[in-house]
């Protein structure tokens, strides 16, 4: 039906596009650690040495876990298997809440204690009006 | 096949529709508009922010799904050597890049108020910043070779770069960590969005596709000259 010329057109397309996917999958996932925004306390809790670098650590904010005091605040992260301590002094932002998705960027002091340098509120994939969160809330 | 492009049927075509087009973005874009920004309700934890994504949602769709049809059209023209789908991929680059541009910008300003930072390096974000970038060396690559069989060439080695790109930003979210929330909106699953929210959405969505469609034919039209004025009839 095609040309032989065609035909071998395509096959280079196909062979270019086979070649890029693959290399571009293995860059990828030898970088995985680096893609990454944060990492949860889970995996914090796992790494075999503490990171002396700046890093994120991502997940819920801890129900009942805010106190703020004059000059600080502090907070429960958790991935509802491990748990962290972040301490934090400056402005949160409007959609810092308990039990919502948090990222804090700082240092880690030891396993269970990070002192954050930002915090940037998560925002999760639900849109609603109020009145039916109110009636999700209800049930 | 390809008796249905031939370049005097559609001159009549891209010539006569862009004001029929006009009108009709015009209408949807002010219906989209009303829905979206007096109508729908607000957000139950953002509340009037949530109004910005009836812009940024609809622009990264339409970018993405211009940046996979120059793809596909470049590579048909590359097999078929077929001159007219390369220019029909040029005539749509530049509202896919706009619409790029406008994601960016969009999401940077509903990043401040709920994240907390203008710009984050998470992979969607960043691999969306990736997509502009292709989309700017693909534009730059018709303006830079006068040679028509090189720049159909290189045009094309671009758009097959930059394909390898747009299911990593689809699937960056779900992945990796990312400070971007997941998708909201699931074709085989239930959407995690609101009814009244989707609704302004699809509408914006419509009236972006119909602006690429108009800025295309218009991009297009002037294409059509340039071959006319050249004095040849056919392609």
């Amino acid at each position: 039906m095609y040309g032989r010329k065609v035909k071998l057109r395509f096959l280079f397309v196909v062979v270019i596009l086979i070649t890029l996917i693959l290399s571009v999958f293995l860059i990828l996932k030898s970088l995985e650690e680096n893609v990454v925004y944060f990492q949860s306390p889970s995996e914090i809790n796992m790494s075999a040495e503490l990171d002396k670098k700046k890093i994120r650590v991502g997940g819920m904010v801890k129900k009942d876990s805010i106190s703020i005091t004059a000059n600080e605040i502090k907070f429960i992260i958790t991935d509802f298997k491990n748990e962290i301590n972040v301490t934090f002094n400056g402005a949160v932002p409007n959609l810092f809440e308990e039990e919502k998705g948090v990222v804090a960027e700082g240092f880690l002091k030891d396993r269970n204690y990070f002192s954050a340098t930002k915090i940037l509120a998560k925002h999760d994939e639900n849109y609603m009006p109020p009145e039916v969160k109110a009636a999700m809330e209800g049930k | 096949m390809f008796k249905l492009f031939q370049p005097n049927r559609i001159f009549q075509i891209t010539s006569r529709a862009p004001k029929y087009v006009l009108f009709l973005f015009v209408l949807v874009l002010s219906v989209g508009l009303t829905e979206a920004l007096v109508f729908s309700p607000e957000d139950y934890k953002q509340s009037d922010a949530v109004r910005i994504m009836y812009v940024h949602v609809p622009a990264a769709w339409i970018s993405l799904g211009i940046f996979s049809s120059i793809t596909v059209l470049s590579i048909s023209g590359f097999i078929f050597k077929n001159k007219n789908l390369f220019l029909i991929a040029k005539s749509l680059a530049p509202s896919g890049f706009v619409f790029n541009i406008i994601a960016l910008v969009t999401g940077s300003i509903w990043g401040k108020p709920t994240w907390g930072t203008w710009w984050a390096w998470d992979a969607r974000i960043t691999s969306m910043l990736i997509l502009a970038l292709f989309y700017a060396m693909y534009l730059i690559s018709w303006r830079i070779y006068e040679n028509e069989e090189k720049v159909f060439k290189i045009s094309t080695i671009i758009t097959i770069l930059g394909i390898v790109n747009v299911p990593i930003i689809k699937y960056s979210v779900d992945w990796w960590n990312t400070l971007h929330q997941p998708a909201s909106i699931n074709i085989l699953s239930k959407s995690s969005i609101h009814s009244s929210m989707l609704f302004p959405l699809l509408i914006m969505t419509a009236a972006f596709a119909l602006f690429s469609l108009l800025i295309f034919l218009m991009k297009y039209n002037t294409e059509l000259i340039k071959i006319k004025n050249k004095g040849l009839d056919r392609l």
